[in-house]
């Protein structure tokens, strides 16, 4: 499987704090890969490295690179938004706009002028919808408040705005966290149905869904990346202490 | 090892693990009591170890439900999953070994019936092993012991040893008189029980080796290491 993402030699610093040290790591294309450890071990800044989403904190910089298609993200030449535009993200807690169900998801379409009509954002809107696993639930109500929806249909409908603008990758971060079970695993579901187009980066602090939905887990400590690998294998033999000591809940 | 955070975690562990020490203790005192029974030509002993079976079935039942309840409410990974993965297997083989240990009594019933025949000597050197073998494997589990281990599962070419000699004794001995043949196909019978039993005792060593190096067992490794030992 080529590499979507190819992290290499990424120190990230915040001020004077160093948050991630030489970390090196591929995402394969059309795999959804899990980054998990305790708080603080660097899991979200490596996330919001891979669609720049740490420019927008004061004092920090990197050293190493971040190739998307072989190509560095930070290179000069690179334009921030229409990154975001190839690599979406969808946040912990759901955060539709304060607009219709529609307006949501035509969002996006909007801005980066991806249609000719009303016909066709019509039809971006509905696959997408689709896509998420939303449409049937809401093609009556398209024109009502998002935010009378519930945290589920929610968060699927942030994973709809997230997809209509047509990106390569997703990245999630922690995006179950405030969901009851059954909306957990409609979003698990919705996971591994979206790997036929996307690629997929999560963060999760639920190691047995980190376990059902990736096809590769990396561990974090302390901004290391610890080890990383097929995802049975790391949760039946993972080859580090840490790792075992972390997922097997003898973590001191 | 460190501990778990959530001590009642490591209690459920402990309890699965004293369940098939308790288990595998029982039944090495079965094999004992029964392998005496036929020495001894003592019914009542070979009856004892018949009516015990159902203290070692139960036990057997215990460790499922325990290790199913774990697999349920603690979801362990990475090495518990694998000890709790080869404690069910465990303790399955434990419980054949058991009935192995039945088998035997129930020919101590049988040789009653008949008439005096000749001792044929061996048959308590044969099960020495094989208890040693149970021994060591249990203490393998236990302690993450993978050269134990792999140690016991090499013990078992010892019995096949032992058991080819008695075989021949016990010929020697049919040969020897006709009348000696039922007697000496009993004896026969019981000595193949005790030769099973260094087999299971063999692939609770193998469940050993998996558990702790999450590999699974090829003979070809044992046999590469075997200078090692």
């Amino acid at each position: 499987m080529p590499l979507k993402i190819d992290v290499k030699n990424l120190n990230l610093f915040y001020g004077d704090k160093q948050a991630l040290f030489n970390v090196s790591l591929g995402f394969p294309e059309f795999q959804t890969t899990a980054l998990m450890g305790p708080s603080g071990c660097g899991k979200s800044s490596l996330l919001r490295c891979l669609n720049r989403l740490n420019d927008i904190i004061p004092n920090t910089h990197i050293q190493g690179n971040v190739l998307l298609d072989n190509k560095d993200i930070y290179a000069s030449s690179v334009d921030v938004v229409e990154l975001r535009t190839h690599v979406g993200m969808v946040f912990q807690k759901p955060n539709p706009f304060p607009r219709s169900i529609y307006e949501n998801v035509a969002y996006g379409p909007r801005i980066h002028n991806l249609f000719k009509d009303k016909t066709e954002l019509d039809k971006i809107v509905e696959k997408n919808l689709e896509w998420a696993g939303l449409w049937t639930e809401v093609k009556d109500r398209l024109h009502q408040p998002a935010t009378r929806l519930s945290g589920g249909q929610q968060q699927r409908l942030c994973i709809a705005r997230a997809i209509a603008v047509n990106p390569e990758v997703i990245l999630m971060d922690e995006p179950t966290s405030a969901l009851d079970p059954i909306a957990t695993a409609k979003i698990e579901e919705l996971i591994d149905e979206l790997r036929e187009k996307f690629t997929i980066v999560i963060v999760t602090h639920n190691l047995q869904q980190a376990a059902r939905v990736s096809q590769q887990t990396a561990f974090f400590h302390s901004g290391y990346l610890v080890e990383a690998g097929e995802t049975g294998r790391l949760f039946t033999m993972p080859q580090d202490e840490r790792t075992q000591g972390y997922i097997t809940g003898r973590y001191g | 090892m460190i501990q778990h955070t959530v001590k009642a975690y490591d209690e459920d562990l402990k309890g699965l693990s004293a369940l098939i020490r308790h288990m595998g203790e029982l039944t090495i005192e079965q094999i004992r009591k029964a392998t005496l029974s036929i020495l001894e030509r003592n019914d009542i002993l070979a009856q004892e170890v018949i009516d015990h079976d159902h203290e070692i079935n139960l036990l057997e039942t215990k460790i499922d439900e325990l290790a199913v309840r774990i697999l349920a409410l603690r979801q362990p990974l990475a090495s518990d999953l694998r000890m709790v993965i080869a404690a069910l297997k465990i303790s399955n083989q434990v419980e054949r070994i058991a009935d192995y240990a039945v088998n035997i009594a129930k020919r101590t019933l049988i040789l009653d019936e008949m008439p005096p025949f000749p001792q044929v000597e061996g048959l308590s050197n044969l099960v020495k092993i094989p208890k040693q073998m149970i021994e060591g494997a249990l203490t393998a589990f236990e302690t993450y012991d993978v050269d134990l281990a792999l140690e016991v599962w090499h013990m078992d070419h010892k019995v096949d040893e032992f058991y080819n000699d008695y075989l021949s004794k016990i010929f020697d001995e049919m040969i020897a008189d006709p009348k000696n043949v039922g007697p000496c196909t009993q004896l026969l019978f019981a000595a193949k029980n005790i030769e099973r039993i260094g087999d299971q005792a063999q692939n609770i060593a193998e469940a050993v080796y998996t558990m702790v190096t999450g590999k699974p067992f090829k003979e070809s490794d044992a046999l590469r290491n075997a200078s090692k030992i």
